[in-house]
């Protein structure tokens, strides 16, 4: 793999200069920037294409477009999966570290179905896996492809699942089979679908190298704990023409896990830190092989291994997950921990302090307060949005911690509540002096009282119980 | 053709890998040699066999440049890095010989890798779970509760049930009772906690105060110095404490202090260089906060994250063995409330949640987890053993989830 070593200059390296020296230095302001230099610091931010500058575009400037997206090419490459609306985009990764910057395109989760369910059950899987939604501070998480197994060995009904899956979703699939008769009867029953097909490996690279350019669909070459043999095969594949690669290092369970995570760790590293092309691509992790030789164990047991797995290849750079289990609880901590871990790092952990105001507020209205704590805020407020009470919420400063531990640190005391009070001249907005504390703020609602003469209602412990609170307890 | 139709109708497709090779080849050559029309072509392509007649034309074909017909070799070059610093091994808990009473006591830190690097370095000292014991009556979750209900109220027995039951490594006194906004337990009240903990295991103890930085510094005094040498891990010494006198009588009494910031490693780094004016390198931990999974699990992932790379790097405030208030985790409401059914059970849900948010901080490099559910416990245990253990994957069982019936 050394020997095709680029150098690529890793996101930290390139400097908006190194943009500017490249782009037309016209200063047309076309692409809605002040100048060259403006436009040339968001091209390094990624906040816009270098397609966004017309100039560049134009026949006399094609070298110098080549050579910026040459050097904007991320070193982990964007592969596409599926057709349409509800296609994903996987790996395009800028760098290792997640402090270094935010990192792009969320850990596709992938669940499966088989060729030998009886239809009804596939049906049902099916809605469950489009239904799957969870509301989170204003995100709502989903589940992203569904990948196709043969557990009955026989192309034919491989073929009519897959149709029956492609007729019934949207989503992007996952054909999986080493057997290129079945991915061949699967591809051939979903022919524009531009599913990702599993896999290529050492056996049978030639004829899934050549199913992959037919239906020009993105192909995961496996090479199970031998990265020369993935590295060769991704060599050989590129040299068959066939630049969708994803790359599937193996996952194991048990005595394997330190394996699994060194693997997915060498291939990110060699990829953003050393330019190595062979290992800049997506990565597959197979959270189901938990439910290998099982044994006696309980399925509630190998769901909880499997979700601990994904949640570990999350961290450890999979762009694509397949899993078997798909109940919420299992489900649910992976799609947050993916949510946080694709946040954009340089998001502070506070909010403006002050006062917010919910929906219509009026004289009467209740009064409450939170920390301002990013998360603490934003989930208080898509409580009392989604009540669609009017209220004002007073945001007291606290250094960007939640309520117990603004509490226990002594980041939220009755003197910043009372100051707050002041500060915000909610007085002059309400008739009533009366505020609902947090009700994990409750130890401090006596010295609350006595500081601020307003009388203190300890709120709930939770915020989603808000709405219910107010409607209840609130009178002015 | 009409071979190709009858295998089609039989279900089953004659596709030869050679067959394919030879495609490879014939890709570059003039298609008006054969007798063939393109659509044809396409449609032999779709199903993938190629009917035997029109190979010997193949086969007198050029080799050509075009696609590879063997595997072309690449070898992959382990990225393997060194790193100029090296985190501080703290012993934690002394033996009677040591001059405590612990059976045994614990080593953590001494890392010179990211966490789990073990293709560069094998894993120094794995891990380390305390668990919470708490010395009064607290809302706790149900799924928690269900474990412990018998033993609230009893830290003694709670420590018991962590240690025997719960394969605990380590148990945290959690002193709450001391609070002046709660009972405002005295110092003594705190010593005697402590002593029947104690006696009650004999693994290293952390002591947890309440928050209070006044009343933490007088009781984490008294116990200081009533139990001498045990060499605790004082939880936690932070900014609004008396710094200086806290750690004089941490450092005077062999204990250890945990230094705690809010999320922020410029803090982390004023606050430990205050200590180091009393305290020697090895005397110090670092709690940089944490935070739950969906309630700000990702400043912490990163802070931690980037904590140990920096003191990786050679910036010795950072390189301190990490602990993390785990527990936290419980604090996302996702974690203990009773949701819609399709979220249900909770308690598979709860102690996953602190497992997720565990196993995340456990890649960032976290040496002491301080910890609540039992199964939490047991699984960041087993895991961490897994990781560090050095063995190897089985390769050749990957492929079986292809047709596995679970």
């Amino acid at each position: 793999m050394s020997e095709k070593k680029k150098g690529k200059a890793g996101i930290k390296e390139l400097s908006p200069i190194d943009v500017y020296k490249l782009l037309p230095k016209t200063n047309c302001k076309e692409c809605g920037e002040e100048n060259c230099m403006a436009f040339a610091t968001k091209i390094v931010n990624r906040e816009v294409n270098i397609a966004k500058c017309p100039p560049l575009l134009k026949k006399e400037n094609a070298k110098a477009y080549n050579q910026l997206k040459e050097m904007l090419k991320p070193p982990v490459k964007e592969v596409v999966v599926g057709e349409g609306e509800k296609a994903v985009k996987l790996g395009g990764k800028l760098v290792m570290y997640r402090h270094e910057f935010t990192y792009t395109n969320p850990t596709a989760i992938a669940i499966d179905v088989t060729d030998d369910m009886p239809e009804e059950e596939l049906l049902n899987r099916i809605n469950r896996i489009e239904r799957f939604s969870y509301e989170y501070i204003g995100y709502t998480l989903k589940l992203n492809m569904i990948a196709v197994r043969s557990t009955s060995g026989d192309p034919e009904k491989f073929k009519t699942t897959v149709k029956k899956v492609a007729e019934k979703t949207n989503l992007p699939l996952i054909l999986c089979s080493l057997n290129p008769n079945m991915a061949e009867a699967g591809l051939m029953a979903a022919p524009k679908a531009k599913p990702l097909l599993y896999a290529a490996t050492m056996d049978n690279w030639k004829d899934m190298a050549e199913l992959a350019l037919m239906y020009q669909c993105p192909l995961v070459i496996s090479a199970p704990n031998d990265l020369s043999m993935l590295a060769s095969l991704a060599k050989t594949l590129l040299a068959y023409g066939v630049e969708d690669l994803v790359l599937d290092p193996g996952t194991f369970v048990n005595e394997g896990l330190a394996d699994t995570l060194n693997n997915f760790t060498m291939l990110r590293r060699a990829a953003c830190k050393a330019g190595e092309e062979l290992a800049g691509f997506p990565l597959i992790g197979v959270p189901m092989v938990a439910w290998v030789d099982k044994g006696e164990a309980a399925d509630e047991v190998v769901k909880w291994r499997e979700a601990y797995l994904a949640s570990m290849l999350i961290v450890r750079y999979a762009d694509v997950l397949v899993m078997h289990g798909a109940d919420g609880w299992s489900l649910l901590p992976n799609a947050v921990l993916r949510q946080n871990i694709y946040t954009d790092p340089r998001k502070p952990v506070a909010v403006e302090p002050g006062l917010k105001e919910f929906g219509t507020p009026n004289e009467n209205s209740p009064v409450l307060f939170t920390t301002n704590f990013a998360l603490t805020y934003y989930t208080v407020a898509s409580d009392i949005e989604n009540s669609k009470t009017s209220a004002y919420l007073i945001v007291v400063e606290t250094e960007g911690l939640a309520v117990d531990s603004g509490v226990a640190g002594r980041k939220l005391t009755a003197e910043k509540v009372a100051d707050a009070i002041k500060e915000t001249g909610i007085e002059n907005k309400v008739k009533h002096r009366k505020i609902v504390i947090p009700g994990k703020a409750s130890r401090i609602s006596g010295e609350i009282e006595e500081l601020s003469g307003w009388k203190v209602q300890v709120g709930p412990r939770d915020s989603s119980e808000i709405p219910k609170y107010i409607i209840d307890k609130w009178q002015p | 053709m009409a071979d190709k139709k009858k295998k089609d109708e039989d279900g089953g497709i004659n596709f030869n890998p050679e067959l394919l090779d030879l495609l490879a080849k014939f890709q570059e050559i003039e298609l008006e040699d054969f007798e063939l029309e393109v659509k044809d072509l396409e449609l032999w392509l779709e199903s993938g066999a190629l009917p035997r007649q029109v190979m010997p034309q193949l086969k007198v074909a050029p080799a050509l440049k075009g696609k590879p017909t063997e595997l072309m070799k690449a070898q992959f070059v382990p990225p393997v890095e060194t790193y100029a610093g090296k985190i501080v091994e703290v012993k934690l808990g002394a033996t009677k010989s040591e001059g405590g009473t612990r059976g045994r006591s614990i080593v953590i830190g001494g890392e010179t890798s990211p966490a789990f690097y073990t293709f560069e370095r094998p894993v120094v000292h794995p891990p380390v779970v305390t668990l919470d014991v708490f010395d009064m009556a607290l809302p706790l979750s149900k799924a928690v509760k269900m474990h412990v209900k018998d033993v609230i109220g009893d830290p003694a027995a709670w420590a018991k049930l962590a240690v025997e039951k719960f394969g605990a490594d380590m148990v945290t006194v959690h002193l709450i009772s001391i609070d002046p906004l709660l009972k405002d337990a005295t110092p003594k009240d705190a010593v005697k906690t402590v002593e029947e903990v104690l006696q009650a295991v004999d693994v290293p103890l952390v002591i947890g105060g309440c928050g209070d930085p006044v009343k933490d510094a007088d009781v984490f005094a008294e116990i200081s110095e009533t139990f001498a040498g045990e060499r605790f891990l004082i939880s936690s010494l932070t900014q609004d404490m008396d710094v200086e006198r806290c750690a004089k009588f941490v450092k005077k009494n062999g204990h250890v202090a945990l230094s705690f910031t809010p999320m922020d490693l410029n803090l982390a780094r004023e606050l430990n260089r205050r200590l180091y004016d009393f305290l020697g390198k090895e005397d110090i931990v670092i709690d940089l906060t944490t935070a739950a999974l969906g309630y700000g699990l990702d400043y912490a992932f990163t802070n931690m994250e980037r904590a140990r790379l920096a003191g990786l790097m050679g910036d010795i405030e950072l390189a301190h063995p990490m602990s993390s208030g785990t527990t936290n985790a419980w604090a996302a409401r996702e974690a203990w409330l009773k949701m819609a059914p399709e979220w249900e059970p909770r308690e598979l849900r709860g102690p996953l949640w602190e497992v997720t948010t565990a196993l995340t901080l456990l890649l960032a490099g976290v040496d002491l987890f301080m910890m609540m559910h039992p199964a939490a416990v047991k699984t960041l245990k087993e895991v961490s053993g897994q990781l560090a253990s050095g063995k190897k994957a089985d390769a050749s069982k990957c492929a079986k989830w292809l047709s596995v019936k679970p």
